[in-house]
């Protein structure tokens, strides 16, 4: 097959052809600074207000709640180093999970060195984080919970609204990192009891580059980035106007197509699970089976190792993602599979695939038969292989 | 991210399977690290090593390094198979990315293991050959799939 089969959508996803077309006039027409005074640079102020709008009414949020940052990451950094700014005189202690993106786990080790003091949550076999051992973790110190909506690698939703209750219940603020989460469920931050929330356009089909934090009305924030007066002058920075469109056009579409996109991805992803889990011994889904996002599949196949498939499925044109070792850049495995518990070497075993909607029924069967083929010839090469084998 | 030949060594890897009776086995890695190499030796009464086969757990360096390995020692007496150095396996496969470098280490080790367990098995002493450092065994639990 010469065509590509993009299976990654949780790193990225492709800006929509709309989008695109959305941002482009505010590149060489509208190309002005919102924040100067003329008629021609107030047509770009209005292009934002819009883009914060949708935004703000997609999640239920006002529209001054909304500050837009250079990525989810920034976001991530923003909520919890200014809240442990803002809120030092009342404690200096902050829970979040064990399976948080980097952007939250490397924020935590920064704050660490710098007097914070951080309890990180266990997570169950499947993802889910243990609320029990949330609520007992809580200190009369405990400034801000901070746990992601659902989960980048294993696809596990949290339960975001029992969270956020617990953090009510106990005067502290809750933060999730929605990166994955949003254009993908239903948020809404009153129902959620969510007071932070990161985002992030390209996973949407939005473009790179551009995200939000969600900043409940009423908490005490300090800025990330100082400068000019731009974002209610918490963020400043020249406003990356495209960007913002973008954001905008991606997210009014997002909520438009939500109910039929993530029908169509539960229905790929499902048949890609079960083909999988069916057809390949030794095999195991990571992850949730239902409190799951709708374009998530992540298996852990024995005796293999994930940089050798995904080397293997590229020359077949299909792109994936996994959790080994070599693929990170370091010699443990992702720290989501072993916090799910699995041993070293299944959680080096890892292959995370992400469905989207422009992937079809005849995609997943080719990926499904190239996968059974490469799984086989990676363990007619593996020694763990034959000694399992030998064993039995 | 690689070179031609380790993509070449990596699709098409050389000498994969196993000896049965083999002279000389060894095993090096460790599966929590993601890389486990098993080289098993044909070495006849001349010393001479008539075949070799390998099997590796690991990704796409791990694999070639392990089937160039194979191909150098090939042929070659016991001396001059205990001579490839990891360089020699990096040069052979014209450059490994900087993370990967480990990778043919433990290709260098995978043989010297072997020859390790040929001596061993003969009862004969190979001059400059030390006890190999790692063994997938060492320190390692079981796991229950």
């Amino acid at each position: 097959m010469d065509k590509k089969i993009y299976l990654d959508n949780a790193a990225t996803t492709k800006t929509r052809p709309e989008v695109v077309e959305a941002m482009l006039p505010y590149f060489t027409d509208l190309y002005g600074n919102p924040s100067s005074v003329y008629e021609f640079a107030t047509q770009n102020k209005k292009a934002v207000d819009e883009a914060r709008e949708t935004i703000a009414k997609a999640m239920g949020a006002e529209i001054s709640e909304i500050y837009f940052t250079g990525s989810g990451t920034e976001a991530d950094n923003w909520a919890l180093k200014a809240t442990a700014d803002a809120y030092a005189a009342k404690g200096n202690h902050i829970i979040t999970s064990k399976i948080e993106h980097h952007a939250i786990l490397h924020t935590c080790e920064y704050l660490q060195k710098h007097g914070v003091e951080v309890t990180y949550i266990d997570v169950d076999e499947n993802g889910i984080l243990k609320l029990d051992e949330l609520e007992k973790a809580i200190r009369p110190t405990t400034i801000l919970i901070s746990v992601m909506f659902a989960n980048n690698e294993i696809g596990t939703i949290q339960p975001i609204k029992e969270i956020g209750a617990i953090a009510k219940k106990h005067n502290v603020l809750f933060h999730t990192d929605a990166v994955q989460a949003f254009g993908q469920l239903e948020i809404n931050v009153d129902d959620f009891g969510i007071d932070m929330m990161s985002a992030s356009a390209h996973k949407l089909n939005g473009p790179k580059g551009i995200g939000f934090l969600y900043i409940r009305k009423g908490i005490k924030i300090r800025s990330l980035i100082h400068g000019g007066a731009q974002e209610r002058q918490r963020r400043a920075g020249t406003e990356n106007v495209p960007g913002i469109v973008g954001f905008g056009k991606a997210v009014e579409i997002a909520l438009e197509t939500m109910e039929e996109r993530t029908k169509k991805e539960i229905m790929l992803r499902n048949l890609l699970m079960k083909r999988v889990l069916e057809e390949i011994p030794f095999v195991r889904v990571n992850g949730d089976k239902v409190r799951r996002l709708p374009n998530n599949a992540n298996f852990s196949f024995q005796f293999i190792e994930g940089e050798s498939l995904l080397i293997m499925l590229d020359m077949k044109n299909i792109c994936g993602s996994s959790g080994s070792a070599c693929t990170s850049g370091s010699l443990d495995p992702s720290h989501v599979l072993l916090a799910i518990g699995l041993p070293h070497e299944v959680a080096h075993g890892s292959l995370r695939l992400t469905v989207s909607e422009d992937i079809t029924e005849e995609d997943i069967n080719y990926t499904v038969d190239r996968v059974k083929e490469i799984v086989e010839k990676l363990r007619q090469m593996s020694p763990l292989y034959e000694d399992f084998m030998k064993k039995r | 991210m690689y070179t031609e030949k380790v993509m070449d060594h990596f699709t098409n890897p050389r000498n994969v399977g196993e000896i049965e009776n083999a002279s000389g086995v060894g095993t090096v890695g460790n599966a929590k690290c993601g890389d486990i190499m098993r080289i098993y030796l044909d070495i006849d009464e001349a010393g001479i090593i008539n075949d070799v086969k390998f099997k590796t757990f690991g990704c796409g360096a791990a694999v070639a390094t392990s089937s160039m390995a194979t191909e150098l020692v090939k042929g070659k007496t016991v001396n001059e198979a205990l001579e490839i150095t990891n360089k020699a396996v990096m040069e052979a496969l014209d450059g490994l990315p900087p993370v990967k470098v480990h990778c043919s280490l433990l290709a260098e080790e995978a043989i010297h293991a072997a020859l390790w367990d040929y001596a061993e098995k003969k009862g004969i002493v190979i001059e400059g050959l030390t006890r190999p450092k790692s063994d997938i065994h060492d320190g390692e639990e079981e796991v229950e799939y």
